[in-house]
């Protein structure tokens, strides 16, 4: 599955993905940055911390912020699924680790990922995807493009009408 | 009224092109139905029994006469001759073919009109009072806070994929007309001991399946909070919500679940988070909307009218329209004109083009240039001048639309059940018809007085049933269209569910029991009380009993 990493100005590169998703049976891999289930990660937290390598953990849609919130310092990437397009949990779950625990590594959208909700995603502070087709590139450079106004502040740096309607009167 | 600026244009002409190329790729076979479906719910069209059909909305029910027309032309150009007004606010085409559909929303775009967030599983259309900006009872008026919650909500990159659509409604006056009690989140403009205004939040109200009056969460709610205290409600709804059953997935059934103090002891740890951030209105925005909302430039006229006075002295069926289609007014010398939709034996909510180009061309001439659109699928003038209320009324006896029956027996909201409905049990309209044609004349209708017959057509409850006076809903035995009735719902400030009388009654005895029931009203009624209050003082059995007697 190709993994696009969002590259700023509404672009998207497609990027070779160095994280290795760790089943909850499997081994950890020699070294290397690995994503592991909550459930993981909550029973083997201090050996994964002493390892040393970069940490990610990827969080099913009925798993909360709070879960890990206290966990924050010691990951570098949190992956959120999407069991379903349908199903807008994470949305909500990508706002609160960005804004209410101030999250600043990789949030990552996996699952059920469709174009016409890559804004929506980005909007919220995700800043990866894992997306399918050869031209998701493509695809997200246009999802993102779509609109050029907002009407509501979200977890990205876009400012929506309210703030620039004051901006273009003091300019007028 | 609101007008658009470069922001708001962009927006909804972004809106449509990304529409265009989403329809485009669906008739070139590029996106299958189902691929397109979740597309398509989130433009308002739907595919129903015989085509598809598509759901405009109108927020808060305000439209100018220019909007009025534009709908005419639409349902002229693109439609059968004729468009539906819905219970929250929207207009509905039932004949558009998928092709014309983006040059629809292109010309609705011209009037500053969308179909957004009509369908889905998003914050829908914002509902509001129908007086709004006229009622001599209101606070403040709530459609200030209904357009910065339409800006507010449009496209909301988190609330776009809730378990469950939302709906939200704001009343700016102590009488409530807008069926807040009802909704997902409703909003009352309160006043506080202090004098301050603000809102009282209600969550959790619903029809449908399990009817729900909603719970006060927040008794006042300073104005300025009103954003960030949504977003901490939806937040905690989107997280919590339950999606593995969709009979189960609206609000009210989490508020049910954890209690509503609880529920508002989540939103409270939410909303502390956010309030004050972002997410609140920049200074200057809450001023900027609500001078589009300023009165219009009202003539200072005296209390009564000499004109209006004489004009009722000699026209009796003038004076009955009087007495049941306005509304007072917080001007002195005008009133509010309630246009009835519901003509003997028509189609409640319908309008043709020719109808809607009339109406824009009064409103004009009579009202600013605006109208509104009533939850209970009526129109309105809502600003005309006492002298000015015979010619109106003759202009539209001559349109089908002076029908004297505002708020009584035959003013039915009636969902479209199964002559348009693929979910129907039972036909709606033809039940709506026959009992205005029972109650079709004018001294009877006014004599039994104040009464709201509501019809769904099946348990979903589009018609609100729940929160009639009597309330019809049709329900399959075997086959067979039946109906239950209920007794005593009200949707006002005095919010409750009907209670259900018995056993269901045939297409064939339905219309007959509520003559039943209207006769056992009549025969206990005490001081020209209304149906409801007669209910309520002597209870469900005298109706039980004469019902279940007779049929
Ligand atoms: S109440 Fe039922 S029949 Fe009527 S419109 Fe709604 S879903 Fe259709």
């Amino acid at each position: 599955m190709p993994l696009i990493r969002s590259a700023g100005n509404g672009a998207g590169q497609v990027v070779d993905d160095p994280w290795t998703l760790v089943g909850d049976d499997e081994p950890l891999p020699e070294n290397g940055p690995v994503i592991v289930t909550l459930a993981r990660w909550q029973q083997d937290r201090e050996s994964l911390i002493a390892s040393g390598r970069p940490l990610g953990v990827r969080l099913a849609s009925d798993q909360l912020a709070g879960t890990i919130a206290g966990d924050l310092p010691h990951l570098s990437l949190i992956a959120l699924e999407f069991p379903s397009f349908r199903d807008g949990r994470a949305y909500s779950t990508a706002r609160q680790l960005r804004d209410r625990y101030g999250f600043r590594g990789e949030l990552r959208a996996v699952g059920n990922v469709l174009r016409d909700q890559l804004l929506f995603m980005h909007r919220c502070g995700f800043d990866a995807f894992e997306v399918p087709g050869a031209d998701a590139a493509a695809a997200f450079a246009r999802a993102l493009g779509e609109f050029s106004v907002f009407y509501q502040p979200a977890s990205d740096q876009r400012l929506p009408a309210t703030r620039l309607r004051p901006l273009r009167s003091a300019a007028e | 009224m609101y007008r658009y600026d470069e922001f708001d244009h962009t927006f909804v002409r972004q809106r449509v092109e990304q529409f265009r190329d989403q329809v485009e790729r669906r008739l070139s076979g590029a996106l299958s139905e189902d691929e397109f479906r979740p597309l398509r719910l989130m433009n308002g069209l739907y595919l129903q029994l015989h085509a598809y059909m598509l759901r405009v909305a109108i927020p808060y029910g305000t439209l100018s006469s220019r909007q009025m027309r534009c709908l005419a032309h639409i349902a002229r150009t693109y439609d059968k001759g004729y468009g539906h007004f819905t219970t929250r606010q929207n207009i509905q085409f039932n004949w558009p073919a998928l092709k014309d559909v983006p040059d629809i929303l292109l010309d609705l775009a011209e009037v500053e009109m969308h179909a957004l967030q009509t369908s889905g599983n998003c914050i829908r259309n914002v509902t509001a009072d129908q007086y709004a900006g006229a009622a001599a009872d209101e606070i403040e008026d709530p459609r200030v806070w209904c357009e910065i919650i339409r800006q507010w909500s449009s496209l909301h990159p988190e609330f776009s994929f809730l378990p469950r659509k939302f709906k939200i409604a704001v009343t700016g006056a102590p009488n409530d007309r807008a069926a807040v009690a009802v909704h997902d989140i409703g909003l009352r403009i309160v006043r506080n001991e202090a004098g301050e205004v603000g809102f009282q939040v209600l969550v959790g109200g619903g029809q449908g399946r399990t009817p729900v009056i909603g719970a006060v969460i927040r008794p006042f709610l300073p104005k300025r909070y009103l954003l960030s205290y949504l977003e901490a409600i939806l937040r905690v709804y989107n997280l919590l919500g339950r999606r593995d059953n969709i009979f189960k997935a609206r609000i009210k059934i989490l508020v049910q679940q954890v209690g509503a103090a609880v529920f508002a002891d989540m939103v409270e740890d939410e909303w502390q988070q956010i309030k004050d951030g972002p997410v609140e209105l920049p200074a200057g925005e809450l001023e900027r909307i609500q001078a589009y909302f300023a009165p219009p430039p009202f003539e200072t006229l005296p209390d009564a009218d000499s004109g209006f006075a004489d004009a009722q002295a000699g026209d009796p069926a003038f004076t009955a329209w009087t007495r049941s289609n306005l509304a007072a007014h917080r001007q002195p010398g005008y009133a509010i004109v309630n246009l009835s939709l519901k003509p003997v034996g028509g189609i409640p909510g319908d309008a043709t083009a020719a109808q809607m180009d009339a109406v824009a061309d009064l409103a004009d001439r009579y009202s600013f240039g605006e109208i509104r659109v009533s939850h209970e699928q009526n129109l309105i003038l809502p600003h005309v001048r006492l002298q000015d209320l015979y010619p109106l009324w003759q202009a539209l006896e001559g349109i089908g639309f002076a029908t004297a029956n505002i708020g009584l027996a035959s003013d039915i909201i009636a969902c479209p059940g199964l002559d348009y409905c693929s979910l129907a049990n039972a036909r709606s309209i033809p039940i709506a018809q026959e009992i205005s044609r029972r109650f079709a004349a004018l001294d009877r209708l006014h004599d039994i007085g104040e009464l709201r017959i509501k019809i769904s057509g099946c348990i979903n409850a589009c018609g609100h049933h729940h929160v009639g006076h009597i309330g019809i809903l049709g329900v399959d035995k075997k086959g067979e269209e039946f109906y239950q009735l209920t007794l005593g719902g009200d949707a006002t400030d005095t919010a409750a569910l009907g209670d259900l009388i018995g056993p269901a009654v045939s297409v064939h005895k339905v219309v007959d029991a509520v003559e039943t029931l209207v006769g056992v009203y009549l025969e206990h009624r005490q001081n020209g009380e209304r149906f409801l209050d007669t209910y309520r003082r002597v209870g469900l059995q005298p109706f039980k009993e004469t019902l279940y007697a007779t049929h």
